[in-house]
C-alpha cells in the first residue's frame, strides 16, 4: 500500500480549476519532485494534501486513512507536514519558539530543537533571534525545522529555494540530503530542474492542473521534462518509465 | 502641595483598577482582532453573579470568585464559538455590531431580573471597603485600592508569563500573527481562540469583582466601564499588556487631578487626556514614518 494515495483530485479557487482529475501515489521513503510552470497547480496540490485547501472532488488517502475532509491541524497529527511557500514563520516569535510550537500536534518522534539546530547549524547562533529578523536562508531553515518538529511521515516542501541566494539554496539542500538519506518521504516543488533531477527519485511534471509526465530519475531526460513543462510535447500521455 | 501628591497617588491606584478592566479588552483585541463592546456589560454580569452569591448564599465575594471565574471562562468560550467566530467571518466591523447588540441584550436582561436598584459588594467585605494605611497626615492608601493595584500587576505579569512560557500561550500569539498557518503545524486555531476568549473573560470577572467592591453598579453600569477600559487600552497602546497598566495609570491620574481642579472635572479630564494621546499618537506615527523614510533615503 502506498503511503499517500491521491485519486481523481479536483481543486478549485472559485471559478478557476487549479487541479484537474489528478491521481498520484507516493511510496514510503520516496522523494518526489513536482515541476511545472507557474500556475500549473503545484502549490494548490501541496496545500490540498496538507489540508490548507479543501478539494472539490476526489480523495486523499494517507496511511490507509481517508483524510480528504480532515482539517489541516489534524493531518499534522497524522504525520503530514507542509513547509508553505513564502515560509510563513511567526515573525514576532523567536526561532526556538517557532520550533517548539510545532510540538502542538503531539506526535512522538526524535526531532527536538537540539536536533534541528544540528541539522541546520546556521540557526545555532540565531536561536533566540526573532524569526522576522532572519535572513532568507535562515528563515527557510527554520520553516523546514518547524515542519520536522512535528515528526512527519511525509514532508512537503513548497519552493524551498524561492528568494534564496545560490549559497543558501546549497545549504538547504545539503540538509535535505541527510533527511532523504534517513528515509523521510519528501514531496517537493523545485523550479530548478537540474536540482530537482538530482535529489528526487521520481519527477512529476504538471501542466494546467494535470500530470503530463512522470518518471523515475535516470529514466526520463531533461528534454522530455522541458517539453512537458511548456506543453510542447506531441505525446501528452504520461510516460511510465 | 500635598493635596496634589495625594491626588497623584490616588490616581495611580485608580489606574490599577482601570488596568484590570482594560486588560481583557486589550488582550482580545491583540489576539483575536475583536473589539468587544459587551466588555463592560460582561463585567457587570460578573458583579451581579458575585452579588447573588454573597447576598443569597452568604459567600464572601473573594471566595465566590471560585464559582464566578470559571463561569466567566465558560461564557467566554461559548461567546467565541457562538457569536464572535461567526461574526468575524463577516469582516472586522461585524463583531463590533454583534457585541454592541449583545451588550444591549445583557443590560436589559439584567434590568429585567434585578431592576434598577444600585448594588454594591462593599457591605460583604466588611472593613476592607473603607480601611486604609495612613502614610502621612495627608496621604493614606485604601487597602482595597492597594489590593486592586497589586492584582492588576499580578494579572498582567501572569498573562505575560503565560504568553511567553506556555505552549498554549505561544499558540495564542502565533494564532494572532497568522491564523492560517498555525493549522499547518498542528494547532487548532478555533480552540486556541476560544481559550483566549475564556482567559479574557476571567480578567473581566476579576474586574467585575473590584468594581462591585470599590463602587456601586446597576444593570446599565457596563457602558461607562467599557469607556474607561477602552480609554486605558488606547492610551497604553492597544494590545500591549504593560502599556495597559500605564494607560490605566495615566487615565486614573488625569481623572483625579481633574477632580482636584474642579469637582466636575473628573470625567472630562480623563476624556481630554484620552483624545490628546490619541491625536498625538496619530501625529507621532506620521512623523515617525516620515523620519524612517528620510533615513532610508539617505542610507
Amino acid at each position: 500500500m502506498s503511503l499517500l494515495e491521491i485519486r481523481n483530485l479536483d481543486v478549485r479557487h472559485g471559478l478557476l480549476q487549479a487541479v484537474r482529475d489528478l491521481s498520484l501515489s507516493v511510496e514510503k521513503g520516496e522523494t518526489i519532485a513536482l515541476v511545472g510552470a507557474n500556475g500549473a497547480g503545484k502549490t494548490t496540490l501541496l496545500r490540498t494534501i496538507a489540508g490548507a485547501h479543501m478539494p472539490a472532488g476526489g480523495s486523499v488517502v494517507f496511511n490507509g486513512i481517508d483524510i480528504t475532509t480532515i482539517p489541516a491541524y489534524r493531518r499534522v497529527g497524522l504525520g503530514v507536514a507542509l513547509v508553505p511557500e513564502g515560509r510563513r514563520l511567526f515573525g514576532q516569535m523567536s526561532v526556538e519558539e517557532n520550533l517548539v510550537l510545532a510540538r502542538s500536534a503531539g506526535r512522538r518522534g526524535d526531532w527536538t530543537v537540539e536536533r534541528v539546530l544540528e541539522a541546520f547549524p546556521n540557526l545555532k547562533p540565531r536561536r533566540h533571534a526573532k524569526a522576522g529578523n532572519l535572513s532568507g536562508g535562515e528563515q527557510q531553515a527554520t520553516a523546514i525545522g518547524r515542519a520536522l518538529m512535528t515528526n512527519p511521515e511525509v514532508l512537503i516542501l513548497d519552493e524551498v529555494s524561492l528568494g534564496l541566494s545560490p549559497l543558501a539554496v546549497d545549504r538547504v539542500y545539503a540538509s535535505l540530503q541527510s533527511l532523504i538519506g534517513g528515509g523521510t518521504t519528501i514531496i517537493l516543488v523545485e523550479q530548478d530542474l537540474r536540482r530537482a533531477m538530482r535529489v528526487a527519485d521520481r519527477i512529476v511534471c504538471m501542466l494546467e492542473g494535470r500530470i503530463v509526465l512522470e518518471g523515475k530519475r535516470g529514466e526520463i531526460s531533461r528534454e522530455q521534462v522541458s517539453e512537458a513543462y511548456f506543453g510542447l510535447g506531441t505525446d501528452k500521455g504520461r510516460v511510465h518509465a | 502641595m500635598m493635596i496634589w501628591v495625594n491626588q497623584i497617588v490616588q490616581g495611580i491606584l485608580l489606574g490599577g483598577y482601570y488596568a484590570v478592566i482594560a486588560c481583557g479588552l486589550s488582550f482580545m483585541f491583540s489576539v483575536m482582532r475583536i473589539i468587544n463592546l459587551a466588555h463592560g456589560s460582561l463585567a457587570i454580569v460578573a458583579a451581579f453573579g458575585l452579588y447573588v452569591l454573597a447576598d443569597q448564599f452568604g459567600f464572601d465575594p473573594f471566595g465566590a470568585l471560585i464559582i464566578v471565574l470559571p463561569a466567566m471562562g465558560v461564557i467566554g468560550w461559548v461567546l467565541q464559538r457562538t457569536i464572535l467566530e461567526r461574526s468575524q467571518r463577516g469582516g472586522m466591523l461585524v463583531p463590533i455590531l454583534s457585541t454592541f447588540g449583545l451588550s444591549i441584550v445583557i443590560d436589559n436582561l439584567l434590568f429585567e431580573h434585578f431592576g434598577a436598584d444600585t448594588r454594591s459588594l462593599a457591605p460583604y467585605i466588611d472593613e476592607l471597603s473603607w480601611d486604609s494605611w495612613q502614610l502621612t497626615d495627608d496621604i493614606s492608601i485604601g487597602k482595597l485600592a492597594a489590593i486592586t493595584f497589586v492584582t492588576a500587576v499580578l494579572i498582567l505579569g501572569g498573562l505575560q508569563l503565560f504568553l511567553t512560557r506556555t505552549q498554549l500561550g505561544r499558540a495564542i500569539r502565533a494564532t494572532a500573527e497568522d491564523p492560517d498557518t498555525v493549522g499547518l503545524i498542528g494547532i487548532n486555531a478555533r480552540r486556541v481562540n476560544a481559550a483566549a476568549a475564556a482567559i479574557a473573560m476571567l480578567t473581566v470577572g476579576v474586574a467585575g469583582a473590584f468594581l462591585g467592591m470599590r463602587a456601586t453598579f446597576d444593570p446599565y453600569a457596563g457602558g461607562p466601564q467599557l469607556i474607561f477600559a477602552f480609554e486605558a487600552a488606547v492610551i497604553g497602546g492597544a494590545g500591549s499588556l504593560w502599556g495597559t497598566l500605564i494607560g490605566g495609570i495615566v487615565l486614573g491620574v488625569a481623572q483625579s487631578i481633574g477632580a482636584q481642579i474642579n469637582p466636575q472635572g473628573f470625567l472630562i479630564t480623563g476624556h481630554v487626556v484620552f483624545l490628546v494621546v490619541l491625536l498625538a499618537r496619530l501625529h507621532v506615527d506620521e512623523i515617525g514614518t516620515r523620519f524612517r523614510k528620510t533615513m532610508r533615503r539617505s542610507a
